[in-house]
């Protein structure tokens, strides 16, 4: 088993090695370049684009570019944003908490949400209950964030007026109204976000639940006269979390990444936010480290699955 | 091979059973289980009916889609428009027609793609060990950790144009969109995919199979695949949703069909604004989106069902 | 309008028969920018008019907290570095110019002592010199004195190219003498006719010397105030976080008496801009939220939310649409689009006109823009003696189709006219904004019904007005037939505007594309007059040439002018801010206050 992950990482050098300089390709050669406002600008002489262009080492051939940018990485320089000049990894450590707290309590709140009633339903397959919650999550996820997030900001803040609908990361109030002010910011990015997940997560753990009742050491184990809660619970509920942790593992990267369209219509300051206003105006060095660091939880993730597989299901090896 | 768990009923009669004979009574006997199933029949008469609506309204309901006319505009539903119109006084009803056509298409292509790439990867990640699946492994890392933006706008700057030229403006994009939305869809379902395999394959029905001399296809194609279709299914229903909704995202990038022309996911994202004022812009779009998805979902559960002799219907 | 016109009006302001404002309209009207008007007059000694704006406070401070809201927030915190508006407005809380255009063409001095005139001695007659005094008692935020040296280190840092500025066009061609601790003089290599560039508006904002000089040239990044602004204004820096939040405190030695009203600052970016509208006017989270680019039918259902009002002062930014000269579709010497090439159908006037007559910029103002875009510029705004008969404009598809029908273009069986094998068949292009798709579908449907089969493309932002070489897609290689975008006239002064048209400026591969004359159009005329213009000293003279320009453009059809983009921003209901078109929302930050 450590020897299985001690390989696994070992692999992982070289892939995350192959995913940079594929990253680094796509970006490189991706059209369009930072400097779409001096361009409308015709006050700004065009040697200066072109200046700026040289300084920013845009015209050298993308081999040498990535090779520059290994080097720096390794050296733990991770550049400087285009568009605000700033260093890249300061830029995002000053997003990290906002990212981890927003995203990070939606994921759990559509977990929270998403087993116990699909659980419920697939145990009742059919019944008022489940034709009930299939219905809300299919709503849930036919609706994208863009139009669900709006309806929230029409209905809370605009109509009833109960909450803020911009998110202010420096809030000068202090001891306990700064909790009440936060939570009241907070609460509608998270719910839109936890929503629109739980909702496919409810299809998943239902859709797992209801393969794993009809196995047979399931019927063997009610048959042995144990109480359904225990059957579904000790029984049922473990071996169907396997798809539940892939899909949890799929998405845990995201707490990194952000949520791009939600963050923007309460603009929280997520990475999100900053990953698609750098990838507006081109500012490359900032859109390859959010990636990259993005590519390393993906891989990491991955293989945490891996490892809760046989932990859910011991009869599976590692080969 | 059945051990203390008894083996399931698919294995005996399939594996054990004379091999020249199930391949017929398997598909009748699905087709009536999956017409008991009152779910899985009523998904299929809605599907049926928003696409017959889309492929056959436009010829009936015979308004130009982009009339514009500021006299009756975010007019809500009259006779003249059932729909209602949107902000330049354009019939919503001839929109909805036309644009079902393309959000349809692109949603149930995008899905296949998704599912059909997603499946076989997975599989074979999940029957094979070591370095395939890595190697798989890795692809899917791959197309998880991709920037999607700027790589969309490398694809339409790489292709837009050739393909227009080898297959016509509107199937150029089409295809270009079906290619882009399933390529960026499919690695959930391979992961998916796979780790149901890790776990199905250690179970019994599978072992004894393998102990009947069943060959490494076969086990895949009846054993394994049938039993992880759970999730698949599930998936692509949730992929048409994304995908209809993901065609207007990529018109915003100019990769979608040109800005004229109206799709579901277009229809409502330009409704939002206007959400306060005009609801009923919204509304249609946002409901046949939901009908569609739901109607897909419940052909999807028929199907399994219908698939999966152990159920009794 | 010609030179004896602006003469005759001139004189009557002089003699106070028409006011400062109706003058500045009428030389809007022809083309020409307020400051430009404001320039004319004065020249001619005109002083400058009493704005109609109080302050009303009483002492310093006791506001509380101002917020803005802006859907793109400020990036950096240099000024000469500043690309964006977005990140002009973010210094322009910190750091301030010499002077500033107001909305009525005044030049408002703010750290100069007064604005520099020919009567004052402060412009030479000869044209190549402008002396400014500044105004004494000055300090930056950490203590120091605000002196000539500062001036002079600001022309410095600029204009070095290794510092890559993006001030420094209106820096590399001028010198700059300290005369005493509180006197500069700017020097000009040829008599140039427009002084007010360098150190005025938003190319103006000065930087102190004491903590920049190290990082003149190369090292001009690595600046730490880079990110911690020092600079003159009301508010002193205390937080920042690029596209997202900006905050500052009162500057307690402030140098002017009573101001700032508030005691502290926020800017908040990201989102967009109908969130931010509903932010101010329907629930009153937010005092102020910028660049209202929005449909004006929402933003009129957003003000009846009762929490605040939509503010719209004029501006030089225009929508056009522009019209190919050469063939895009077939490669000359390796080149689509070359300049050796002519366009098949578009260099017939016949068409030109017919398309002019398509655009129903009516319908476009009243159904897209609303108060936002204004489609009477150059035409019709203008009394009639003024009016030039080449220049009216009206949307008639009837007479459009005659005008075609007379040009020789048939309808063919398909319904799209032709003549010979030239089909009226064009690829039109414009960025992804959602009121230029709308436009888009007015003018296709338009031309549909004159017969002209036109392809609708929409291009991302970042794409379409990149200096990406390898892309197709850039509006400087313009490879389609035609082409819509914003063209912002940041400057007062028409020159750099206006040789967009002039013929040695043709985009070619040759130049990377980065010519100006995008649509390639060459005149004789236009060229001579524009030359004639460049060193005309006599700014009436020199209007008239601008205004001849202008009309030659409208006379060929060469750009369709669609709606002319005023300022518009929200505010709250008690907010009082003084806007000007001429420079950016917040050039008078130090005057806002809120009504009790």
């Amino acid at each position: 088993m450590t020897k299985y992950v001690i390989r696994r990482l070992l692999i992982a050098i070289p892939s995350l090695l192959g995913i940079s300089l594929i990253l680094f390709t796509v970006l490189a050669l991706a059209p369009g370049d930072p400097f779409e406002e001096l361009a409308t600008n015709p006050n700004v002489p065009m040697e200066v684009r072109e200046n700026l262009r040289k300084q920013f080492g845009l015209d050298d051939p993308v081999m040498v570019r990535y090779v520059r940018w290994f080097k720096s990485m390794v050296k733990g320089d991770w550049g400087f944003s285009f568009a605000s000049r700033v260093d890249v990894d300061k830029l995002i450590l000053q997003r990290v908490p906002v990212t981890l707290f927003v995203i990070g309590s939606s994921q759990i709140i559509a977990l929270l949400i998403a087993i116990p009633i699909g659980v419920f339903a697939a145990t009742r397959p059919y019944s008022i209950f489940d034709q009930v919650a299939n219905t809300f999550a299919f709503i849930g996820f036919s609706l994208p964030t863009f139009f669900t997030g709006l309806l929230f900001i029409l209905l809370f803040s605009i109509k009833l007026d109960w909450l803020p609908f911009v998110y202010r990361a420096d809030i000068s109030e202090t001891g306990f109204a700064w909790w009440w002010t936060h939570f009241k910011q907070s609460i509608m990015p998270i719910m839109v976000l936890a929503l629109f997940q739980a909702a496919s997560w409810t299809r998943y753990v239902r859709s797992a639940v209801l393969d794993v009742v009809r196995l047979d050491y399931v019927t063997t184990a009610r048959a042995k006269g144990l109480n359904e809660r225990s059957v579904i619970v000790k029984h049922a509920l473990r071996n169907a979390l396997i798809p539940v942790v892939t899909l949890v593992a799929l998405q845990m990267p995201a707490i990194f990444g952000g949520a791009i369209v939600t963050e923007q219509i309460f603009r929280v300051p997520g990475i999100g936010s900053l990953l698609i206003s750098a990838i507006l105006a081109n500012d490359t060095p900032v859109i390859m480290a959010v990636t990259f660091v993005f590519a390393c939880l993906v891989i990491l993730f991955n293989l945490l699955a891996d490892v809760l597989y046989g932990w859910l299901d011991p009869r599976i090896s590692y080969r | 091979m059945a051990g203390s768990i008894p083996a399931s009923a698919t294995v005996d009669a399939l594996a054990g059973g004379a091999p020249s004979r199930p391949q017929a009574r398997w598909g009748t006997e699905a087709w009536r289980r999956f017409r008991r199933h009152k779910l899985a029949l009523f998904g299929t008469i809605i599907l049926g009916l928003i696409i017959f609506g889309v492929l056959v309204g436009p010829w009936l309901w015979k308004v130009p889609i982009n009339d514009i006319d500021f006299n009756a505009r975010l007019a809500g539903p009259s006779l003249a428009h059932p729909f209602g119109t949107d902000d330049l006084g354009q019939d919503l009803f001839a929109r909805m027609l036309y644009g079902g056509r393309i959000s349809i298409a692109v949603g149930l292509a995008a899905m296949v793609i998704a599912i059909l790439f997603g499946v076989v990867i997975g599989a074979v990640a999940g029957i094979s060990s070591g370095k395939v699946d890595a190697a798989l492994m890795w692809l899917t890392d791959l197309f998880l950790s991709l920037p999607q933006l700027p790589l969309l706008l490398l694809i339409i700057y790489l292709f837009r144009d050739s393909l227009k030229n080898i297959v016509g403006p509107e199937m150029g994009v089409f295809i270009l969109i079906v290619i882009v939305i399933g390529g960026f869809r499919w690695m959930p379902v391979a992961r998916l995919v796979r780790a149901q395999f890790l776990s199905l394959r250690e179970k019994e029905f599978v072992e004894a199979a393998r102990a009947l001399g069943a060959s490494p296809f076969r086990l895949v194609a009846r054993h394994l695949v049938p039993n992880s279709l759970g999730p698949v299914i599930v998936a692509g229903t949730i992929d048409v949703a994304a995908a209809i909704i993901a065609e207007s995202t990529l018109s915003f990038l100019g990769l979608g069909f040109p800005p004229d022309i109206p799709t579901w996911g277009r229809i409502l994202f330009d409704a939002k604004d206007y959400l306060d004022v005009a609801p009923h812009w919204a509304l249609f779009p946002g409901t046949l989106i939901f009908l569609t998805v739901l109607s897909i979902n419940y052909l999807g559960d028929g199907l399994r069902d219908a698939l999966d002799p152990r159920k009794v219907m | 309008m010609n030179e004896h016109d602006i003469r005759g009006l001139v004189n009557d302001v002089k003699a106070g028969r028409m006011s400062r404002r109706r003058f500045v309209q009428l030389l809007v009207g022809a083309g020409l920018t307020v400051p430009m008007a404001g320039h004319i007059l004065m020249h001619a000694g005109v002083a400058n008019a009493q704005s109609g704006w109080v302050y009303k406070p009483t002492r310093r401070g006791g506001g509380g907290l101002v917020k803005l809201l802006m859907w793109q927030g400020p990036t950096l915190l240099n000024p000469h570095f500043a690309v964006g508006t977005k990140d002009q407005y973010g210094c322009r809380v910190f750091y301030e110019p010499l002077a500033a255009w107001d909305g009525d063409g005044n030049l408002v001095p703010i750290l100069a002592a007064e604005a520099p005139t020919l009567q004052n001695g402060g412009v030479a007659a000869d044209g190549r010199s402008v002396t400014w005094k500044l105004k004494r008692g000055v300090t930056w935020h950490d203590g120091k004195p605000f002196t000539a040296d500062d001036c002079v280190f600001n022309w410095e840092y600029a204009a070095d190219p290794a510092t890559a500025a993006v001030t420094i066009g209106s820096y590399k061609d001028i010198t700059v003498t300290k005369l005493d601790s509180h006197t500069i003089r700017v020097n000009f290599q040829k008599p140039t006719p427009y002084w007010a560039d360098a150190f005025v508006g938003v190319v103006g904002m000065q930087i102190p010397k004491h903590l920049f000089e190290p990082y003149k040239g190369a090292k001009s990044r690595e600046a730490p105030n880079n990110l911690k602004p020092v600079g003159t204004g009301c508010y002193m820096f205390s937080d920042f976080r690029p596209g997202d939040h900006l905050a500052g405190k009162i500057f307690a030695n402030y140098h002017e008496a009573n101001k700032p009203h508030f005691d502290a600052i926020e800017m908040k970016g990201g989102g967009d801009a109908v969130s931010a509208a509903r932010a101010v006017l329907q629930t009153g989270e937010f005092d102020y939220a910028w660049n209202m680019q929005v449909e004006d039918e929402i933003l009129k259902r957003l003000e009846a939310g009762g929490k605040g009002r939509i503010q719209i002062v004029p501006a030089g930014s225009m929508e056009m649409l522009q019209i190919q000269n050469t063939d895009p579709w077939t490669e000359v010497d390796g080149e689509r689009a070359s300049a050796k090439s002519k366009h098949p159908s578009l260099t017939d006037m016949s068409v030109r006109r017919a398309l002019n007559m398509l655009v129903d910029r009516q319908s476009i103002q009243d159904h897209i823009y609303g108060r936002t875009g204004i489609a009477t510029r150059n035409f019709l705004n203008q009394p009639s003696r003024f009016r030039s008969p080449n220049n009216s404009w009206e949307f008639n598809i009837d007479k459009a189709n005659q005008t075609l029908d007379a040009g020789g273009w048939k309808r063919g069986s398909d319904g799209i006219r032709a003549k010979g094998n030239t089909k009226l068949k064009y690829v039109y292009q414009t960025s992804i904004n959602a009121p230029r798709q709308k436009c888009q579908a007015i003018i296709k449907q338009a031309c549909q019904k004159a017969g002209i089969d036109i392809e609708l493309k929409s291009i991302v932002a970042s794409v379409y007005f990149s200096s990406d070489v390898a892309n197709p897609d850039t509006y400087t290689k313009f490879f389609t037939d035609l082409q819509m975008y914003n063209t912002t006239m940041p400057q007062p002064d028409p020159e750099r505007f206006m040789n967009q048209y002039v013929s040695w400026e043709f985009s070619t591969k040759a130049n990377k594309w980065q010519g100006r004359n995008i649509v390639r159009w060459a005149n004789a005329d236009y060229d001579n007059t524009y030359k004639a213009a460049q060193s005309e000293l006599d700014p009436v003279k020199r209007a008239a040439m601008f205004v001849k320009l202008n009309d030659l453009l409208v006379e060929n059809v060469v750009v369709i002018p669609i709606a002319n983009r005023p300022v518009v921003s929200a505010h709250s209901n008690r907010l009082r801010a003084p806007m000007s078109g001429w420079d950016n929302d917040v050039w008078l930050l130090k005057d806002w206050y809120r009504e009790a």
